[in-house]
């Protein structure tokens, strides 16, 4: 049994830790929680030319063609950095809808410019308050032309494509936008993790192309959702280790009652309860991780599972990283709040834990009925 | 990344699997597999007697104790062969219960510290379930802070050398079943109480032994008292030096958490099955939300625990060590299986509190998790003990402050009792 990265994905989490510490310091994040700027961009240029952006994608369409156990572990690392780029919308979802639906001609034209951080892509799922589901996507495309308002769509501020789900005369379907074109209008969104920007797009007869089956949309969104959970899971284990390591340095550092705060019990076991949440979210990580490189059956329970595991271990995590930190951890000058801000962003970010939660118990009772 | 066999262990996994499909006790499956959390299994014969059988059957073929070395009863086999060899046992692994004390756990202990003769003599019967050994470690006054022990054990007076033992040891599992037992005393009172204590190795018939068993909060009785009056016993029984009990003490706990990629019982899968047909006013409680959100709750960590098991098998694999990942096992089921059980009654309404074969919903199972779970999150080290072990060893925080470290143990004040 192999349940493990192999040495060679080892080194290459060993080399994005290094490319991060180097180039993504709690300085560089703070500079766009605070700055004008949206995202890093020194930053992603330097992760497109390390072949990061571009490792699950295939050589044929500019990408390096390493595979997604490989994206995993750059996940991690990218987590563990809290890094402010828009890899989760142009990698884990644009990049990901192209190559699970996209035709040759979509490919050559957008996936090498993903890959080499040059474009940027998105998802445009949700029109508003509450769960996205397929009866909720009402955005329409008529003879070609998208209408309609999605909102928040993570990194649609700055993107250059979005993969947009809409209703065509056939159903929900998936349709490639390019949003410097005619008809997108942007707005910048507030929210509660600037690191990560959300945007408002209203779209007045954008022009829109479809990608994949017409019709089909919805089930390419949960296909790529899945995918997308999996990596996403990688970098709420990498958030919640690095948030679980400042708690734990925090707690050997200060000094109360004549002793250092970590021989007190109490710290003690909420920091044992942080490592509990974080090892089970990332041995179910690794599952995730193994069904999506295998191209397993088994990948929606699968991601399902490391999807509900990770936000759960990182909204622990950061949370009591802020408790053990005291008072100052609730300082904006400390970086507790960064995570925090984070692991309750990407909590939300491809749907919700109660939506998770109700996907992987329908799913694991079909698995069961299929089974038996 | 796969859950793949290398060749080798491909080629040990059959050799294994067609062992056991010629030899197990195959009229005992059913009943075995319907065996849960709370109740002892087997019930169409006497469960001690199919035990032995089956522990003798393995080691009369090699297949006892499979990582001990062959002079002792064992196969002398690798960590991931004694993890293949548990996972094609399956249900039959349970009626080794009655021997997982002796071979966990005193058996690793005599082997570290027992002279070359007593090994050989002590060793093969225990591998192969001929003698079944207990462990006489806690006490009333002794629990978590197990190096608190009172009984004592002091030099007899007539020049023999033997030792006299006096004291009281509880929650010993399966000490009405044992043959022989390996018991932690204090030797010497005026020394801090680390310092003061003595490792044997004893007959249970040794005259001067009584066992009582202990009526349990669930009503069953699965562990004992065990009281020494005046009990002689030969300094050849010794197991370390005089004052060295505590090394000899972590040795035997040690081996406690060396069983990997057994999993812990979680409760799930019952409970899953269960809310799949449990129906409601408004179909299967499955179709509630609130049950699903609970449901998946549990679900993720049952998987996590899972494949927890499967990252230290591979570091198995490879022959590495694995970390220390798998110190949340007890500390994450033991938590789950109570308020899985909880949650399962709750879904009963005011049914839930019914604990009657003949009308409790699901077979009492869940009403039997509830009121054993309680054990769960003490026995072999509680909640408090694991999360300290995890934060001092595993995070690097710094001990706990012992007010009582550096005094003689007679000196260190008591509750007083015991």
């Amino acid at each position: 049994m192999n349940f493990d990265f192999s040495d060679e994905q080892k080194q290459l989490r060993e080399e994005a830790r290094k490319f991060l510490a180097a180039r993504c310091s709690p300085s560089a994040v703070r500079a766009i929680l605070e700055g004008p700027e949206p995202f890093d961009r020194e930053l992603w240029k330097g992760l497109g030319e390390m072949g990061f952006l571009g490792a699950a994608i295939p050589e044929a369409f500019g990408g390096v063609g390493l595979g997604h156990l490989e994206l995993c572990v750059i996940a991690e690392e990218l987590g563990r950095a809290n890094a402010p780029v828009p890899m989760a919308s142009s990698i884990y979802l644009a990049a990901e809808a192209l190559m699970v639906a996209g035709s040759d001609a979509q490919k050559a034209a957008w996936l090498p410019k993903l890959a080499s951080g040059a474009a940027i892509g998105t998802l445009a799922l949700g029109e508003g308050v509450g769960r996205v589901t397929e009866r909720a996507i009402r955005a329409p495309v008529a003879n070609g032309k998208l209408t309609g308002v999605k909102m928040p769509v993570a990194d649609g501020d700055v993107a250059d494509l979005a993969v947009v789900a809409a209703r065509g005369p056939e159903g929900v379907s998936l349709y490639l936008v390019d949003l410097s074109g005619p008809g997108v209008a942007r707005e910048v969104l507030e929210t509660i993790d600037p690191t990560r920007s959300q945007a408002c797009l209203t779209f007045d007869g954008a022009p829109a192309e479809l990608l994949g089956e017409a019709g089909q949309g919805w089930r390419i969104v949960s296909d790529v959702l899945d995918r997308a959970a999996v990596l996403m899971a990688f970098e709420q284990v990498g958030g919640s280790d690095r948030a679980l390591e400042m708690a734990r340095d925090y707690a050997l550092e200060r000094m109360a009652f004549g002793r250092q705060i970590g021989s007190f019990q109490a710290i003690k076991h909420m920091l044992a309860d942080m490592y509990v949440a974080a090892t089970l979210a990332r041995s179910n990580a690794y599952y995730g991780a193994w069904a999506l490189s295998t191209g397993s059956a088994e990948l929606p329970v699968a991601a399902a599972t490391a999807r509900v595991s990770a936000t759960q271990a990182y909204q622990h995590c950061a949370k009591n990283n802020i408790q053990v930190h005291g008072g100052m951890g609730f300082t904006w000058a400390f970086d507790c709040h960064l995570f925090y801000r984070r692991a309750n962003g990407l909590a939300l970010a491809l749907g919700s834990l109660t939506t998770w939660e109700d996907l992987l118990i329908e799913r694991m009772r079909r698995r069961n009925v299929v089974a038996a | 990344m796969n859950f793949d066999d290398t060749p080798q262990e491909a080629a040990f996994r059959a050799e294994v699997r067609a062992w056991i499909d010629a030899n197990a006790p195959k009229h005992l499956e059913a009943e075995l597999s319907q065996a849960t959390f709370g109740n002892s299994g087997l019930s169409s014969e006497d469960p001690i007697a199919a035990a032995k059988a089956w522990q003798k059957k393995k080691a009369d073929a090699g297949w006892a104790c499979l990582h001990w070395p062959k002079e002792y009863g064992g196969r002398g086999a690798t960590p991931i062969e004694r993890v293949i060899w548990g996972q094609e046992e399956g249900v039959y692994g349970s009626l080794g219960g009655l021997f997982i004390i002796g071979h966990g756990m005193c058996g690793p202990t005599v082997m570290a510290w027992a002279s070359e003769e007593q090994k050989r003599k002590l060793l093969p019967p225990l591998a192969a379930g001929e003698e079944v050994w207990c462990q006489l470690f806690s006490e009333p006054a002794g629990g978590s802070d197990l190096a608190g022990l009172r009984t004592r054990a002091e030099p007899a007076n007539d020049g023999t050398g033997d030792w006299i033992i006096r004291g009281q040891k509880i929650w010993t599992s399966g000490a009405q079943n044992s043959d022989y037992g390996i018991l932690i005393t204090r030797t010497d009172p005026d020394v801090p109480k680390h310092k003061g204590l003595t490792m044997f190795w004893l007959s249970m018939k040794t005259p001067g032994i009584e066992i009582r068993p202990i009526k349990q909060a669930n009503g069953q009785s699965g562990f004992n008292e065990v009281f020494f009056t005046d009990v002689r016993i030969p300094d050849a029984q010794r197991l370390g030096a005089v004052g060295q009990g505590w090394a000899v003490s972590l040795t035997t706990l040690m081996n406690e958490r060396l069983s990997i990629g057994s999993g812990m019982p979680t409760g799930f899968p019952e409970l899953f099955d269960y809310c799949l047909n449990l129906q409601t006013e408004d179909g299967p409680a499955a179709d509630n939300p609130m049950v699903r959100s609970r449901l998946a709750q549990y679900a993720v960590r049952a998987s996590g625990l899972k494949y927890t098991g499967m990252r230290a098998i591979s570091a198995l694999s490879k022959g590495e060590t694995p970390g220390p990942e798998n110190s949340i096992g007890k500390l994450v089921a033991g938590a789950s299986m109570q308020e899985l059980a909880m949650f399962a009654l709750d879904l009963q309404g005011q049914a839930g509190v019914i604990n009657d074969p003949a009308h409790a919903e699901a077979a009492q199972k869940f009403q039997a998790m509830l009121l054993r779970s309680p054990a769960t999150r003490v026995e072999g080290g509680t909640d408090e003990i694991l999360r300290n072990i995890i934060a001092e060893r595993v995070l690097g925080l710094p001990g706990d402050i012992r007010v009582d470290k550096d005094v003689p143990f007679k000196d260190i004040p008591t509750s007083g009792r015991g």
